[in-house]
């Protein structure tokens, strides 16, 4: 469904992506792991167009993702932001319906209202915070929201940049089942970028790791701790020593 | 110092502003063909309309006020030593529709509206709430900028006209309290003194620093850096340019009026 060709994206001389190649199939969830500034947000902003690659292709469903319809290509998606990115100036209930109060998908505000009560409902939360402003909300139940108005528009593709920072590890372990379920129950193709090797457990159908710009390893998360890549190897037991600097 | 290492570096600063200038008048293209092609945004213009319109008038009646008095004051003193002491009412009437009118209500606004727009947009930025607008299939240029330029155009001349009202109202009431002028006549010359042409250009310069005033706003918050600290430094910049802009054009619409 989703895949990446040869990817290369630099910052002045900060060569970030060095030729990325990766397949994630339809209605699967494929976890990028790596360090922090390996490159995974902007391997997943590329996909989206938030960034444009220097060069390579990313295709979805066989078709460049730059070419055709934008606002028909972007409906296709729902993303959950590391930090969030509620609108500070709108209550809960229209960050989760904002695509259902315009443009093509818009709905009647009631309808929009109502489906975003549900929503909240199906991440845990209550009617009654529907009508709070998200700066109201603790971490935890903003992260809620973000992943409601993910899922608002019953998208086919979605995409978790570091859905469990700044969690702890109890409500850390809630946001990846809620993942988990939602991705399953919807039947979407899931794509999330990740250092916590909680989430890549409860997450992941297959997992690829990201270092020095490129893909390092890739595979079913059951093949994960017996892969004999060095280098995998020291992320998912986070060791201090072995090929990857400690000290970056 | 070494010639060339001198022309080196003028070539570079010389570049450095016109690429500035280049995105800038980009970034001010974009925003005007954003305000005429669909989608619109009704709710966030309306509420551009109320910010910088009508939570302004505060800030704008108590500049424009004081400065009446402060000019009738002036003038008074001034005209005193040559014996001009009765042309109160004219000079602060053409002093503050032509002049500090609008170079003072734009200048307030700058302070005020410039300084939020830019804060709000770089915020949003450093949050990824731009990010989030893109993938839900908004454009940050027609649900962000469009809107808040557009109401600044709409209502910063009505900010000016009510600010002309009340520094001539706040010279009036100083004229005629403490300066033992007659109320009627300083009336009377006042209306009579104005002429359309200094209305004219007071509406439109304020027309103008509006424009200049969201746009800066607009501009320097989408070109924040990171941090808090590229929030801070957003909301600095839009400030000082919007400031020397209002400026530098009240200057050159001064001449276009004017001149003649």
């Amino acid at each position: 469904m989703i895949r990446m060709q040869n990817v290369h994206k630099s910052f002045g001389d900060n060569r970030v992506l060095r030729g990325i190649d990766l397949h994630i199939a339809k209605g699967s969830s494929m976890v990028i792991i790596g360090g922090s500034g390996t490159g995974k947000s902007v391997a997943l902003k590329s996909v989206l167009g938030l960034i444009k690659p220097d060069s390579g292709t990313i295709l979805v469903d066989g078709k460049p993702a730059d070419s055709g319809d934008r606002d028909a290509f972007l409906a296709r998606f729902g993303m959950l932001f590391q930090g969030g990115a509620l609108f500070d100036s709108l209550p809960v209930w229209q960050n989760v319906a904002f695509r259902l109060l315009r443009g093509t998908l818009k709905r009647p505000v009631d309808e929009a209202r109502e489906i975003a009560i549900e929503k909240l409902r199906r991440v845990g939360l209550k009617a009654d915070v529907a009508d709070l402003l998200p700066a109201e909300l603790s971490g935890g139940m903003q992260k809620r929201v973000g992943l409601a108005r993910a899922i608002a528009a019953e998208p086919e593709i979605i995409f978790f940049d570091e859905p469990t920072t700044g969690l702890d590890p109890i409500m850390a372990g809630v946001i990846n089942d809620l993942i988990r379920e939602i991705v399953v129950e919807m039947g979407a193709t899931a794509m999330t970028i990740t250092h916590d090797m909680s989430s890549v457990r409860a997450i992941a159908d297959n997992v690829a790791m990201l270092h020095d710009g490129v893909i390092q390893w890739t595979g079913p998360v059951a093949d994960m701790d017996a892969s004999g890549d060095p280098y995998l190897d020291q992320f998912i037991h986070g060791r201090a020593e072995g090929p990857i600097e400690a000290v970056r | 110092m070494n010639p060339i290492n001198f022309l080196g570096r003028l070539g570079r600063t010389v570049l450095t502003a016109l690429a500035a200038l280049g995105r800038l008048s980009l970034f001010a293209f974009s925003t005007f063909t954003h305000m005429l092609r669909p989608p619109f945004y009704p709710r966030e213009f309306f509420s551009s309309l109320l910010n910088i319109g009508w939570l302004s008038l505060p800030v704008v009646g108590l500049t424009a006020v004081f400065t009446g008095g402060a000019l009738a004051l002036q003038i008074y003193s001034g005209g005193a030593r040559f014996n001009a002491e009765s042309v109160v009412p004219q000079i602060v009437a053409i002093g503050i529709v032509r002049e500090l009118g609008p170079v003072l209500v734009g200048l307030m606004i700058a302070a005020r509206v410039t300084s939020s727009i830019a804060a709000e947009i770089a915020t949003m930025k450093v949050t990824e709430q731009i990010d989030a607008l893109v993938t839900l299939s908004t454009h940050p240029m027609k649900y962000l900028v469009a809107p808040r330029v557009a109401a600044a155009l709409i209502t910063v001349p009505l900010l000016v006209a009510v600010g002309d009202i009340i520094g001539i109202a706040g010279g009036y009431v100083v004229a005629t309290e403490n300066l033992g002028f007659n109320a009627a006549a300083y009336i009377k010359n006042t209306v009579d003194f104005l002429e359309l042409n200094d209305v004219v250009s007071s509406l439109v310069k304020g027309c103008a620093f509006g424009g200049i005033a969201a746009t800066m706003g607009c501009y320097y918050g989408m070109q924040s850096g990171r941090g808090a600290q590229g929030v801070g430094a957003a909301t600095k910049s839009s400030v000082e340019a919007a400031a020397i802009l209002i400026l530098a054009a009240n200057f050159v619409l001064t001449g276009m009026f004017f001149s003649l």
